[in-house]
């Protein structure tokens, strides 16, 4: 908690605050830092809770009675073998799936019919495995689609292009190039996603999920495809992040999983086996059965305080 | 990243320059304006046109206005399918609704206003559209191609369904709307000869066709534009970027019916006769090879890609003609022609004309830049 207002990379601060700052004195009225009031940042009132999710496909039941909750400042991390059901709970979180039971609170209040459209709105936001990026989109367009719900420019300023739009516009590329530059990649706006190495890519996805300054980010596999090198980097900045918000991820590198959760909750076959700090995890004999048991997963708990080798 | 710190900050210091004191440079605030940026280009745009217009013969003046009814029409799909990905086959369909609604409201005793009419049959065509929109806004690809196809082959069934309105099989002759005293009077004070309709219908059709360009140019810079474009890349991310699919889809589909209908109002006054078989399949399918030589989703590709739809037909039935072709056989040189043209396209440059142009100058531009930081 004593992370708060530090931004995510030292050297990025200075950059950073224009940005802040251009926020305040153009005075968005419906600006989301306003809806949750100056307090509601720091008092940790942001609790995202999912209890009794069961989801069936058909036969299958992917999800059967999951409940997790996540607090703000708190980095919750979810594994579990291949196929638990780790994606599924991501897109029920997300809207993408319904359940067929349980119901989701996020700040004390019900989620009831959620769209994945709607979450932005509500201070959530989600990176996708692999990147996901707008291929027809420049790195700093990229980014600021992060912020279409905070475009207040309608449709006929659009058309008729008056100053209005071309100042929403300019607010918006501010807020993105801050983004970018809290990740380190201020210096690929201009590029093309395709052309730029996979681990900026996904430092770019990261900030077009952060520029909306989101009260819960969900990280759906952030090391997939990441170097080793590159690995400790995002470690330190998803700790850095827990700071200003509540962090959710899903993630098969275990040495990263242990390194930067608060908390984890194992899944196994679409149950929660587990729940508790990554001590306690590492110790729990049905986690260890659970992983053991999948003969395919080489990346196993038994690695996880050793110095893994693969990358 | 010192060199990325410097990037980000200029940006800033820039705008917080202009927005927090009156003296700073006037003109340069002035460019940075979008509406005073395209305004600007249009009109010269217009200025252009009209001396073009007042020096060519009257088959290119007739030629000209030709190109009115195709560049509202390929603009507007060029937006639909280049930047939001969305086939239509129905747009030659959406042109005759505006034709029909314009040549049944001018065929009145005392007809509207014509500036009424346009409005009236582009707002029809948008709602044509919407309805259109929203149904495709669930298909994908080939069954996307297969819905709008059903309309391009239904919609001219309807005239022949409602005779009596619509004029069946004949269709319905327009009379065109004439030139305003004061503008024929003017025009004949600037130029020193009277007016003629043809090429006041060729001054209207570039009135319009500018305005529809203007009005695009502005959404395609816009936070809409860029929407569009996240649709078509990837649904999912913009999903979670807070974009609503269905609504941003349907949206172009409106905008793009609605150019479609100034497309469809300039077809009726220009041939001056409104009838099924202006609009068939081949009408739609001259849009899209239109949008795919100049390349998709560039506004500049649809006038470049009208032009060559245009002018390439007579140059080519003539060609055809000089070298002993008899006129049967020369009519059916041009779609030969377009055919290859489209194979040719797709081959060597899939991305059309002007999207080659724009990779080619991206690529030495990356190429650079990674040269640069090495």
């Amino acid at each position: 908690m004593q992370q708060q207002q530090v931004p995510p990379e030292g050297g990025a601060g200075s950059a950073d605050r224009p940005g802040s700052t251009q926020l305040g004195t153009d005075s968005e009225p419906g600006s989301r830092r306003v809806e949750t009031g100056s307090g509601g940042r720091a008092s940790g009132g942001q609790r995202f809770e999912a209890s009794g999710i069961t989801v069936r496909f058909g036969g299958l039941t992917a999800l059967n009675d999951v409940s997790l909750h996540v607090e703000q400042g708190e980095v919750l991390g979810v594994i579990g073998p291949n196929g638990a059901g780790k994606t599924t709970l991501f897109n029920v979180v997300c809207g993408f799936t319904k359940p067929n039971e349980g119901s989701l609170t996020w700040r004390g209040e019900p989620l009831v019919g959620l769209r994945p459209h709607k979450l932005a709105g509500l201070g959530i936001a989600r990176t996708l495995q692999g990147v996901g990026l707008f291929a027809g989109l420049t790195v700093v367009e990229n980014v600021m689609t992060g912020l279409h719900a905070h475009a207040k420019a309608g449709f006929l300023s659009a058309l008729l292009a008056l100053p209005k739009s071309d100042r929403d516009e300019r607010v918006l590329k501010e807020r993105a190039m801050a983004a970018l530059d809290s990740v380190g990649a201020a210096g690929y706006a201009g590029r093309y996603p395709g052309s730029l190495p996979y681990p900026v890519q996904k430092r770019v996805a990261l900030a077009r999920a952060l520029v909306l300054e989101p009260d819960l980010l969900l990280l759906d596999e952030p090391a997939g495809g990441v170097g080793h090198d590159d690995m400790d980097e995002l470690g330190e900045t998803i700790r850095h992040l827990s700071g200003r918000m509540a962090v959710m991820l899903v993630e098969h590198h275990m040495d990263l999983v242990m390194s930067v959760c608060d908390r984890i909750t194992v899944l196994d076959f679409g149950k929660v086996i587990a729940n508790g700090t990554p001590a306690e995890i590492r110790e729990n004999p049905q986690v260890l059965a659970a992983y053991l048991g999948d003969e395919d997963d080489d990346s196993g708990l038994a690695d996880a305080d050793s110095s893994p080798q693969e990358a | 990243m010192s060199d990325a710190l410097t990037q980000t900050n200029k940006p800033d210091e820039k705008s917080l320059a202009t927005e927090g004191s009156p003296q700073s440079g006037r003109a340069g605030g002035l460019l940075r304006s979008t509406l005073v940026r395209h305004v600007g280009l249009m009109l010269l745009a217009l200025v252009g046109i009209s001396l073009l217009l007042e020096t060519v013969s009257p088959f290119r003046v007739s030629q000209l206005g030709e190109l009115t009814y195709f560049i509202p029409a390929v603009a507007g799909l060029t937006v639909l399918t280049g930047l939001n990905g969305q086939i239509s086959l129905g747009h030659g369909a959406l042109m005759a609704v505006a034709a029909y609604t314009t040549s049944v409201l001018l065929d009145q005793e005392s007809p509207l206003p014509f500036a009424l009419i346009i409005l009236i049959a582009v707002a029809i065509t948008a709602l044509v559209g919407a309805l259109v929109g929203a149904a495709a806004a669930r298909l994908h690809g080939p069954y996307l191609a297969g819905a709008t196809l059903a309309l391009a082959v239904g919609v001219p069934g309807l005239a022949l369904y409602f005779e009596e309105t619509l004029g069946g099989e004949q269709g319905l002759s327009v009379s065109p709307p004439r030139a305003s005293p004061n503008f024929a009077t003017f025009m004949a004070d600037v130029t020193g000869e009277s007016l003629s309709g043809q090429k006041f219908t060729a001054y209207l059709g570039w009135a319009l066709s500018l305005l529809v360009l203007l009005l695009l140019s502005n959404l395609v810079v816009s936070r809409y534009g860029r929407t569009w474009r996240a649709v078509r890349d990837d649904e999912v991310a913009a999903e979670l970027a807070g974009i609503n699919l269905g609504r941003a889809r349907v949206l172009a589909f409106v905008v793009s019916a609605a150019c479609a209908g100034v497309g469809g109002v300039m077809i009726a006054i220009i041939t001056r006769l409104t009838a099924p078989t202006t609009f068939t399949l081949v009408l739609s399918i001259t849009l899209l090879v239109a949008i795919v030589i100049g390349g998709l989703g560039s506004l500049v590709g649809a006038i470049i890609g009208s032009l060559i739809v245009v002018f390439l037909r007579p140059f080519v039935t003539d060609l055809g003609a000089e070298g002993g072709l008899n006129a049967a056989q020369a009519a059916n040189v041009a779609p030969l022609v377009f055919g290859i043209v489209l194979i040719l396209v797709m081959l060597l440059a899939p991305r059309g004309l002007v999207g080659s142009v724009r990779f080619a100058y991206l690529t030495r531009q990356a190429a650079r830049q990674a040269k640069a930081q090495r």
